[in-house]
């Protein structure tokens, strides 16, 4: 079967109404993970930001929207898309666009969600094709609304498996003046989580704390005099833990991931209590290990195969496995298995939503 | 409004129902005397009453989820309450149905500082939550105006906000997990210490589901280190146009204030009739709120003057200290009581696009004289969630007909102009039979089918949120 591409939501409800088979939907191809076997339906054609009211942070995009374009028009008025779009075409060897409807559909979010939220966070409404070919809308354009029940929520981050989102409504930011780094060398995992957890628990405002290979990182942003206040009182707090030294810019490469990229190495994606980070590390037995939120997010890179998931045991979180063979990720499963209860709520909704199982199938098992 | 008539052979079911309770609760928690039952005939919407056929006061999640599976087995609906505040009529019984109440489970069961996080029965006052933790320098971000009295089981039902959310977010960008009660007594965990879910996010369409997906008996809250001080600045303008030009000006500077409350010249007026903040007699005031160390407020005070004296104000008062912060929030916090004592008031909770401000204000004032009722606006500027007081006589008859009519008007007019018809204080029955202007009929079915999946015999705080004749058939098709 020939890959679909319309170019209206009109059509692409029509598509999804008439399909005969299953359905794989793809934005710019740059960041699903897993697997899915389907004949393609991108939603690359609609495309375009429809509103952006810079006194109102609010931006309004069709799904195929590329995220540079958004990111473009936002920064044309001074503004950004507060959570930090990961770009992952590094890390998971692909070419090709991202779009803003592959971000919320995989609830893509960077270093800032410590602080700031998650894309789910700024996430204020979308309109989707559920799997009968039907238009629906949820939420909206402001930023406070309690109108029925919340499917923005639910959309972020579901992968496609519920529907096909056409336009997602956003609340933006403004950038900041300034942007202050401060990092900390020789502390290993342990001492770094403590001290992330130290700084996130002061009033300076840090929205990024993060380790790698002997390295901590804390962010402060705001107006330069406020900066240059909190960055100086922060490293004085802090002092117990080590000399803290300004540096140049590292998140963008922790935001995607950059140690990570090329091998052959498996990559796994854990999310958790940052006081549980180091004993998952001592247990492990990883290749290299990137701490962001604070600890509450783990890369891991590990030997091919293998199965995180019994190193995590009975820790709260998740662990995902983001990058690996075909094989790997049928044998271990993209996603974390969830407790049966859960597993019958999210099958009840997938029934509900897309009752002919013909979105993504087996992208979240 | 109407409610569903009560099913007579629900009624009659209660003293079996009674006897199958006593056995999961102790004598206490469970309220049968109709004398007793009144106590829980409304919530703060307290225009519309029904006593519930009985209440209980569960004290532990087992017991919770025992109530459930009776009521689910014997077809009894059940209306989960928390304080009882809401005023959207969110808690309000059928005569049919089970009041379940949380109010005895309140203990704070872990705080984290390390993790940033506090696990607490539901039954816990917002206010209380902060009380837990601010000694040692944090706090729990939502601050409905509520917050002294209404409970975290409500806060999640509605996504509750408040004043502070344009910095800190609501409910949901607070929450991190829940134990959840399903109404077949199944007991759930969802989230936890952890920041984003593992498979779809439930815990995100959970929060401000109304109580109609399953009862949260605890809930995993982010908390957040206390800002150094904090300082208002108040400034008066001698029309809303400039007013909401000024907030809008402020938002596009990169100034993020953690509140910008706005107050009409109605509201101004009565304030200050009542509390005496010494308030300028102006067409708009706006309170601005900014966070940080002294030197810190005192530079984002100034940008905010800089941008606000573009605009020539009529007043502007910068506070130095706590006292000056105190008497230029007094005004704003009475705002309320102030209306209040000029006559009953209705309070709307619609959002709207902060572009449209000075529009949907001038309409309201022409509505205001149409419909022969006055009103004040009082809301939160920077996110566009207006607050207009709807003064009414509830002695006069017709009144509150009148009242609620003018109501949905300006509810409408939110929706026409790019906004919702509410924005913190939920459906309810108060705006239920509004939603067919905000939502097409398929829209509203996607949002029901996951009321399905959780509660498929629709028992869960009946009558709510969907307009009876949208939800008509699958009410009929669970029974």
């Amino acid at each position: 079967m020939k890959a679909m591409k319309p170019d209206s939501e009109t059509e692409l409800a029509r598509m999804v109404t008439e399909a005969d088979g299953s359905l794989g939907i793809t934005g710019g191809g740059t960041r699903a993970i897993g697997v899915c076997d389907a004949v393609a339906l991108s939603i690359a054609g609609l495309s375009g930001v429809t509103l952006h009211e810079p006194g109102s942070l609010t931006l309004v995009a069709q799904a195929g929207t590329p995220v540079a374009e958004i990111e473009a028009a936002l920064a044309a008025e001074g503004q950004r898309l507060a959570f930090e779009v990961p770009d992952m075409r590094g890390l998971l060897g692909r070419e090709g666009v991202s779009t803003i409807g592959g971000v919320v559909a995989a609830n893509a979010s960077g270093p800032r969600r410590v602080q700031g939220g998650a894309c789910r966070d700024f996430l204020l409404g979308v309109r989707f094709v559920d799997g009968m070919g039907r238009i629906v809308s949820n939420g909206g354009r402001v930023m406070k609304n309690v109108t029925g029940y919340d499917l923005v929520k639910l959309m972020a981050g579901s992968h496609g498996t519920l529907g096909v989102l056409t336009e997602v409504s956003f609340k933006v930011l403004p950038v900041p003046e300034t942007t202050v780094t401060l990092a900390c060398s020789g502390l290993d995992a342990a001492g770094a989580v403590a001290a992330m957890s130290a700084a996130l628990g002061t009033p300076y405002d840090v929205n990024g704390a993060a380790f790698h290979d002997g390295t901590t990182w804390l962010r402060i942003e705001g107006f330069a005099p406020s900066v240059a206040y909190r960055s100086a009182v922060l490293a004085k707090d802090l002092a117990r833990f080590g000399a803290w030294f300004e540096v140049s810019d590292p998140w963008a490469g922790i935001r995607d991931v950059a140690a990570f990229q090329g091998g052959a190495s498996d990559v796994w994606r854990v999310s958790l209590k940052p006081s549980d980070a180091p004993g998952l590390l001592d247990k492990a037995n990883a290749e290299d290990a990137l701490l962001d939120w604070g600890g509450g997010l783990v890369w891991l890179r590990t030997k091919p195969g293998g199965d995180l998931r019994v190193a995590l045991g009975d820790l709260q979180g998740h662990a995902t496995l983001v990058r690996a063979a075909g094989d790997t990720h049928k044998a271990l499963g993209t996603f974390q298995p969830e407790p049966a209860p859960l597993v019958a709520l999210t099958r009840g909704l997938r029934a509900k939503f897309d009752p002919r199982g013909i979105l993504n199938p087996g992208r979240m098992g | 409004m109407d409610m569903p008539a009560p099913n007579p052979a629900l009624l009659a079911l209660k003293p079996k129902l009674v006897e199958r309770l006593l056995k999961v609760l102790p004598r206490d928690a469970v309220i049968d005397d109709e004398a007793e039952t009144r106590a829980y005939e409304c919530d703060a919407l307290t225009a519309y009453r029904c006593p519930p056929l009985v209440a209980v006061l569960p004290s532990t999640t087992q017991e919770v989820s025992d109530v459930l599976r009776i009521c689910h087995d014997m077809g009894v609906p059940v209306v989960p309450r928390g304080s009882g505040t809401s005023l959207a009529g969110g808690a309000l019984p059928t005569a049919d149905s089970v009041i379940l109440g949380v109010a005895r489970m309140n203990d704070v069961l872990e705080t984290d500082y390390a993790n940033r996080l506090i696990r607490v029965q539901t039954g816990r006052t917002n206010l209380s939550v902060t009380g837990a933790v601010e000694a040692d320098g944090f706090f729990y971000a939502p601050d409905p105006s509520s917050q002294l009295a209404c409970a975290i089981a409500g806060n999640i039902a509605m996504n509750s906000g408040g004043a502070h959310c344009l910095k800190y977010g609501v409910t949901t960008n607070n929450l991190l997990g829940v134990t959840l009660v399903q109404m077949d007594g199944t007991v759930v965990e969802i989230g936890g210490g952890y920041m984003d879910a593992g498979g779809l996010d439930l815990l995100g369409v959970i929060c401000g589901s109304e109580g109609q997906l399953g009862v949260v008996t605890e809930a995993t809250l982010r908390i957040l280190p206390k800002p150094e001080g904090a300082r208002p600045v108040l400034i008066g303008y001698d029309s809303n146009e400039v007013a909401g030009q000024c907030v809008s000006d402020i938002i596009k500077a990169g100034v993020l204030p953690v509140a910008i409350e706005f107050m009409d010249r109605p509201c101004i007026r009565a304030t200050e009739a009542f509390a005496k903040a010494g308030y300028p007699d102006c067409e708009a005031l706006l309170i601005i709120e900014v966070e940080g160390s002294e030197a810190e407020i005192d530079d984002q005070l100034a940008r905010i003057v800089e941008i606000a004296n573009r605009h020539n104000p009529v007043e502007l008062r910068e506070s130095k200290s706590a006292d000056e912060s105190a008497r230029i929030w007094l005004g704003r916090k009475s705002a309320f009581g102030a209306m209040g004592q000029i006559n009953d008031y209705m309070c709307l909770d619609g959002t709207i696009p902060v572009s449209q401000l000075p529009y949907v204000l001038r309409r309201i004032g022409e509505m205001s004289q149409q419909y022969g009722l006055g009103v004040g606006n009082v809301f939160h500027a920077g996110d566009g969630n207006m607050h207009p007081l709807i003064l009414f006589d509830a002695n006069k008859l017709g009144d509150l007909e009148l009242c609620e009519a003018f109501g949905a008007d300006i509810l409408k007019l939110c929706v026409e102009v790019g906004g919702c018809l509410t924005g913190e204080h939920g459906v309810g029955i108060e705006k239920r039979d509004l939603m067919i202007d905000q939502f097409s009929a398929i829209d509203m079915d996607a949002q029901m089918a996951v009321k399905d999946v959780f509660d498929p015999k629709w028992l869960l705080n009946p009558a709510k949120v969907f307009p009876l004749e949208t939800s008509a058939a699958r009410r009929a098709a669970a029974e």
